[in-house]
């Protein structure tokens, strides 16, 4: 029977049907970090049980983490839930990244960095974005603390099988609209609880088109949508991010020859069927902007910040209540929003190709009078490749401040946070109602419209940014 | 995790869509690494003023919804990270239930919570439970007309019964392997770990193919 892309994945790592009708899925790789883990390790302890595959789960630190000072935590909570990781983390022979370790990065950049994610796989971390790695043509999604519990006793997990939706972006980006763009427009069309119960296979020329690094961009929003898990079919380009560089705990030689041969066989069947089929034309997207409080609040550019009449699918309350919270009034158009602070970072949007498309963009120019930017690199392999070619300098020749790797103001658990009232164009996944910190407005964009964004004071459409 | 089969109490409405989990339990408290003291934390943002006295204008802080135990609000909550001091703050600051509607759009069925919440919460025994979109709205309007409204959630029976001088009740569908963890209370890892031997056939048969 033809099967689809998800539909290998979960056959290939169910492990028994239960009774119950749920499936014991196995769990190729856990990824572990600080914040959603020391009660499960806890847990464990107060049971009497241990790691059943130290060696399949990955720790690092990253969303409590200062981006600054690295040597002194100045918060007694935070550095104790950074201990006890590391303590958690020895006692239980689990392999840990952390602060000290130039491998440290937010966990969905440095799992595919170090060849941890590999086409095929099932990954599983206690953090929702974890659906970055299905870029790969992973089986990976979020999960909570109690079950990063279950997976460190048993590596596995109790799961009801997905509906599956096919997502087609068909035709080409227009110059200056990115891979962000795409997913920002996917989420303002299905709604932020549109993709909930589906697994998303992200499919068509444009998604082809995309490198390793957007494609992540993609999936890594797909649980913005409400989906759990987006993933893409493995093809030339996903191959060549394993043969062009090693990658540590990749497979190599002719282990490498047999896995991509396993990895060409995962590609959804022609005959294939899904529960549910969305298009979406890319070439008529232009640049998005979020206006609200939740992802699925998002226009173009080119717009205008819209009323609870224009929204159909959203309460009349929610609409007022985000307007009210965001400090705008329908009818303004969005290049007219003026912005305090610039972020450019995040699972999202801090890769190497990220900070190089800003860094071109921002070389030569300054960052507005009265505008913060902070360029916050995924990951220390990513900060120390940028400032290899010298990217570090560009954007701090242009005003911006250049961190060390970490989750930063897209969680805002560590120091850097908005004030209440700032208004901040960021490159991150949440505009949440204080995501970025009490009374901080977000806007979601592409790293590009960011620095366009930071260099005006107020949003641009970037196409028209020369 | 103690079974539960039904649960009675005061019914607390919040009208709001998409309630993401960062609003559930805001960041600064996840620093915590221990799994209780949560409930403070529970609506922080809204809940109480700059200077930490709790604010009037929101829903749960008026005096008829002090005790209630059973949350009624909209669409798609728990959306957002999948962090389940989410649902050790709703749960530790004494609700049973959280009920949201399902809502029928032209392109399919809108769940009424997201997946990783809903998740979480079968976890540590909190009911998350579906009604239409009609059937919430009415809920809503029961409230108002009655302070103070107690309701009963039958789990075995699958029913929400309000308690008024005329009783009206719902009918609830749920999956029966989560209906079943409810009643029974269950430790999903112990009955995982019963099928050790069919995960240690699974690792030798990857292994000798791989």
């Amino acid at each position: 029977m033809a099967k689809t892309l998800f539909e290998k994945l979960w056959d290939a790592h169910v492990v028994e049907v239960l009774p119950d009708g749920t499936s014991l899925l196995y769990i190729d790789r856990h990824l572990v970090h600080e914040v959603t883990s020391p009660q499960a390790f806890e847990g464990l302890r107060m049971a009497d049980r241990s790691v059943r595959q130290p060696g399949k789960t990955f720790a690092t630190m990253d969303h409590n983490v200062p981006t600054d000072d690295r040597d002194n935590i100045a918060d007694p909570v935070s550095k104790a839930q950074i201990e006890a990781l590391v303590e958690n983390c020895s006692d239980s022979g689990v392999t840990l990244y952390g602060l000290d370790s130039d491998k440290q990065g937010i966990v969905h950049v440095m799992g595919p960095e170090q060849g941890l994610t590999l086409p095929g796989m099932t990954i599983v971390c206690g953090d929702s974005h974890t659906s970055t790695h299905g870029a790969f043509g992973t089986l990976a999604f979020g999960i909570g603390t109690s079950e990063v519990e279950h997976v460190l006793a048993t590596q596995t997990l109790r799961q009801t099988k997905a509906d599956t939706c096919k997502v087609e972006f068909t035709g080409k980006l227009q110059k200056g609209v990115t891979a962000k763009d795409m997913i920002l427009k996917l989420i303002g069309m299905i709604g932020t609880a549109g993709g909930t119960g589906y697994v998303l296979e992200y499919a068509g020329e444009a998604i082809r088109a995309l490198s390793m690094e957007e494609r992540m961009t993609v999936c890594n929003m797909t649980i913005e949508g409400g989906a759990r898990a987006g993933m893409i079919a493995p093809d030339e380009t996903t191959i060549e991010y394993f043969t062009a560089r090693e990658r540590e705990f990749a497979p190599k030689g002719e282990a490498l020859e047999r896995a991509i041969a396993y990895w060409r066989s995962l590609p959804s069947d022609p005959d294939a069927t899904f529960d549910r089929e969305i298009t979406v034309e890319v070439d008529k997207i232009v640049p998005q902007v979020t206006w609200g409080t939740s992802p699925g609040m998002v226009t173009d550019v080119t717009a205008c910040v819209p009323g609870p009449d224009a929204l159909p699918d959203f309460n009349r309350v929610d609409v007022e209540r985000a307007l009210e919270y965001m400090g705008l009034t329908a009818g303004t158009p969005i290049t007219d929003i003026k912005i305090d602070t610039v972020f450019l970072g995040s699972c999202t949007n801090s890769r190497i190709e990220d900070l190089r498309r800003a860094a071109a963009l921002i070389e030569g120019r300054k960052v507005a009078e009265g505008v913060r930017m902070l360029v916050v690199p995924g990951s220390e392999p990513v900060r120390k490749q940028a400032e290899s070619e010298g990217l570090d300098a560009i954007f701090k020749a242009s005003g911006a401040e250049w961190r060390f790797a970490g989750c930063s103001m897209c969680l805002a658990m560590n120091p850097d946070q908005l004030q209440p009232g700032e208004r901040c164009a960021s490159t991150s996944n949440r505009n949440f109602e204080g995501r970025q910190g009490k009374g901080g407005r977000t806007h979601l964009v592409s790293p590009e419209m960011a620095v366009a964004a930071a260099v005006e004071g107020h949003f641009v459409d970037v196409r028209t940014f020369v | 995790m103690e079974g539960v089969e039904t649960h009675r109490g005061i019914v607390a409405t919040l009208d709001r869509a998409n309630v993401d989990t960062d609003q559930i339990i805001p960041k600064q408290y996840l620093k915590s690494i221990k799994r209780t003291g949560f409930e403070t934390g529970l609506f922080s943002d809204w809940r109480y003023l700059p200077d930490g006295t709790l604010s009037p204008e929101f829903e749960l802080n008026q005096e008829r919804f002090r005790r209630a135990t059973v949350l009624v609000t909209r669409n798609n909550f728990g959306c957002g990270s999948s962090r389940e001091h989410a649902v050790w703050a709703i749960v530790q600051y004494g609700f049973k239930a959280v009920i949201a509607p399902r809502v029928d759009r032209a392109a399919g069925r809108v769940p009424a919570f997201a997946d990783i919440f809903a998740g979480n919460a079968v976890k540590n025994g909190l009911l998350t439970i579906q009604l239409s979109e009609d059937e919430v709205q009415a809920i809503f309007g029961m409230v108002e007309r009655f302070p103070g409204l107690e309701m009963t959630i039958d789990l075995p029976e699958q029913r929400v019964i309000l308690h008024m001088d005329e009783e009206e009740s719902f009918r609830f569908d749920i999956a029966p392997a989560v209906k079943e963890h409810l009643i029974r209370g269950l430790d999903d890892i112990a009955i995982t770990l019963e099928h050790s031997a069919a995960i240690d056939a699974y690792e030798a048969k990857t292994a000798a193919s791989g």
